[in-house]
């Protein structure tokens, strides 16, 4: 590990101020990503600035919605009573990624901003575009089992890991938004654009400006939240990223699907919303043949390399089995 | 840089890169605390800050100043074994003992969560507030320390047993009955 500077921000206004009078700051959350991205030397920051102590409060918007400090640690965003009966898929979505030692370290700005775990990435001995641009994909010719099939380039094919940010994707309306400040001020974005497809350039994989951090996340109010699930295929039953992941939920009206919400883990390059899915059940009638229109219209843009094409039907079977699982329960009224 | 440690306030200047895990066992001689893989795979390396349970590989010792840190030399009280640690050694929840301090900290961690009745990933409803516990859930929870040995049954057993202790007799009971289950399949076969 390279040697550093130590600043503790006791608020962001604190944070943007450290971070621009160091050079190469990195803000540091619960570490558990960047502190061993620092040991590879893949981070080399000459400082950090100790975000933990910004806000740890998870408030109610008073339109029934919660704003979430990002100092929120994952064991007590999943934790909270509220989260767990308004946004199950979220409780559900933290629960089933890491370890329980790592969701009590890890924060929510610091899991939103979580980098891959592609192992050409972390390894500095091969070549990766995201970690030296312009140098290379070893991936995309070598071992690419986990690697995405939604959002990738020539250029670059790692998966965002993060189960968390999947759940938020699917929250994002109009309202949901992530809470940025930097030194022009605060700005919102809506979480699904926070994040960037590679392209020619995987370096960049934020819309975050330099110095800017995460202050808050607000979810919105969302009645059929309640009702919402997050399901993770891997390869062993715990802690492990997933291979494919959905998150879900559907309102129906009668036999029709009123409305629905679907995201992806473990097969794109970013969170991946499953839009054209969206888009194709809405207003339909909730059957079998809707849904595998649905999941096939998402999945029409799937770029799929040898290790990795199983991805493409195990995606398929576990959406349209998450989505018959939504529609059943809203047909009896029950819970997810 | 000041660390409350096993109810001791210690002191040391060091490093910024040095984690939480190389100060305790450098700094403060408390090898008791394991390095496995040093990158948050393994759970050897877990310790207790404020109750919870992390691990210290991954931890920066600058980021948990002023905080108050058990290790598994603080779990025993008086030359008493923790119940927990009695429980390993009840139910040999051991082999080489590499993974045992981890297993220990996460254990007491996680017993913790459940009187708090926090959820997990297999816990089925959510949103419940009495948390239904049973084998998997034990499972799932321990799922962050790993035993290469593979005494994972007896640890399992450890735990059960003092969660049974610990969490009052009907939880007890319904544990008593699951582990007699197994006990009776056992014999039986």
């Amino acid at each position: 590990m390279r040697a550093f500077d130590y600043h503790q921000a006791t608020d962001s206004e604190q944070a943007i101020e450290q971070a621009g009078r160091c050079r190469q700051a990195k803000y540091l959350g619960g570490g558990t990503n960047l502190v061993d991205l620092m040991r590879e030397t893949v981070e080399r920051p000459q400082a950090l600035i100790d975000v933990t102590r910004l806000s740890h409060d998870i408030d109610e918007t008073g339109d029934g919605g919660l704003k979430i400090g990002a100092a929120v640690t994952n064991a007590a965003l999943a934790g909270d009573a509220r989260v767990r009966s308004r946004y199950p898929l979220l409780a559900r979505a933290i629960l089933s990624g890491a370890s329980a030692q790592i969701r009590n370290m890890a924060t929510v700005g610091g899991n939103l901003l979580q980098r891959t775990r592609c192992a050409y990435f972390y390894d500095v001995a091969t070549r990766c575009n995201k970690r030296e641009p312009g140098s290379g994909c070893d991936a995309l010719e070598g071992f690419h089992r986990y690697h995405a099939i939604l959002g990738t380039s020539s250029s670059c094919i790692a998966t965002h890991p993060s189960d968390m940010a999947v759940a938020l994707v699917a929250l994002v309306a109009l309202e949901a938004r992530v809470h940025l400040r930097g030194p022009d001020g605060e700005r919102q974005l809506a979480l699904t654009e926070l994040y960037r497809e590679p392209g020619e350039r995987p370096d960049f994989e934020t819309e975050l400006q330099p110095e800017e951090v995460i202050v808050a996340v607000e979810l919105p109010p969302l009645p059929m939240a309640s009702r919402s699930e997050y399901r993770k295929v891997r390869d062993r039953a715990s802690y492990a990223f997933a291979l494919v992941s959905v998150a879900s939920m559907v309102a129906l009206d009668g036999d029709t699907i009123a409305d629905a919400r679907l995201a992806l883990g473990g097969v794109g390059t970013k969170p991946w919303r499953a839009w054209r899915a969206e888009a194709a059940l809405r207003g339909q009638p909730a059957t079998e043949a809707t849904l595998a229109a649905a999941v096939d219209a998402e999945l029409a843009a799937a770029k799929p390399l040898p290790d990795n094409a199983f991805k493409i039907e195990l995606a398929r079977r576990t959406m349209i089995a998450e989505l018959s699982r939504r529609i059943t329960n809203a047909r009896n009224g029950g819970d997810a | 840089m000041q660390w409350t440690i096993n109810g001791q306030v210690r002191q040391a200047e060091v490093d910024f890169r040095t984690s939480l895990l190389d100060l305790l066992r450098e700094q403060f001689q408390l090898s008791g605390t394991k390095k496995g893989c040093n990158q948050g795979a393994c759970g050897a390396c877990t310790v207790l800050v404020d109750g919870e349970r992390i691990n210290a590989c991954l931890a920066l010792a600058v980021q948990y100043q002023e905080r108050e840190i058990t290790t598994v030399e603080g779990l025993a009280e008086h030359g008493t074994l923790h119940p927990v640690q009695a429980a390993f050694v009840e139910h040999d929840g051991f082999q080489c003992g590499y993974c045992t301090p981890g297993q220990l900290c996460s254990a007491v961690g996680m017993i913790g969560e459940l009187e708090r009745d926090l959820p997990s990933a297999v816990t089925v409803d959510l949103a419940t507030d009495e948390i239904e516990w049973n084998r998997d859930e034990l499972r799932e929870r321990m799922s962050g320390n790993l035993c290469r040995c593979g005494a994972y049954n007896g640890i399992a057993d450890a735990i059960a047993a003092s969660l049974g202790r610990e969490l009052g007799e009907e939880l007890g009971e319904e544990l008593g009955e699951e582990l007699g289950e197994e006990l009776g399949e056992e014999i039986v076969r």
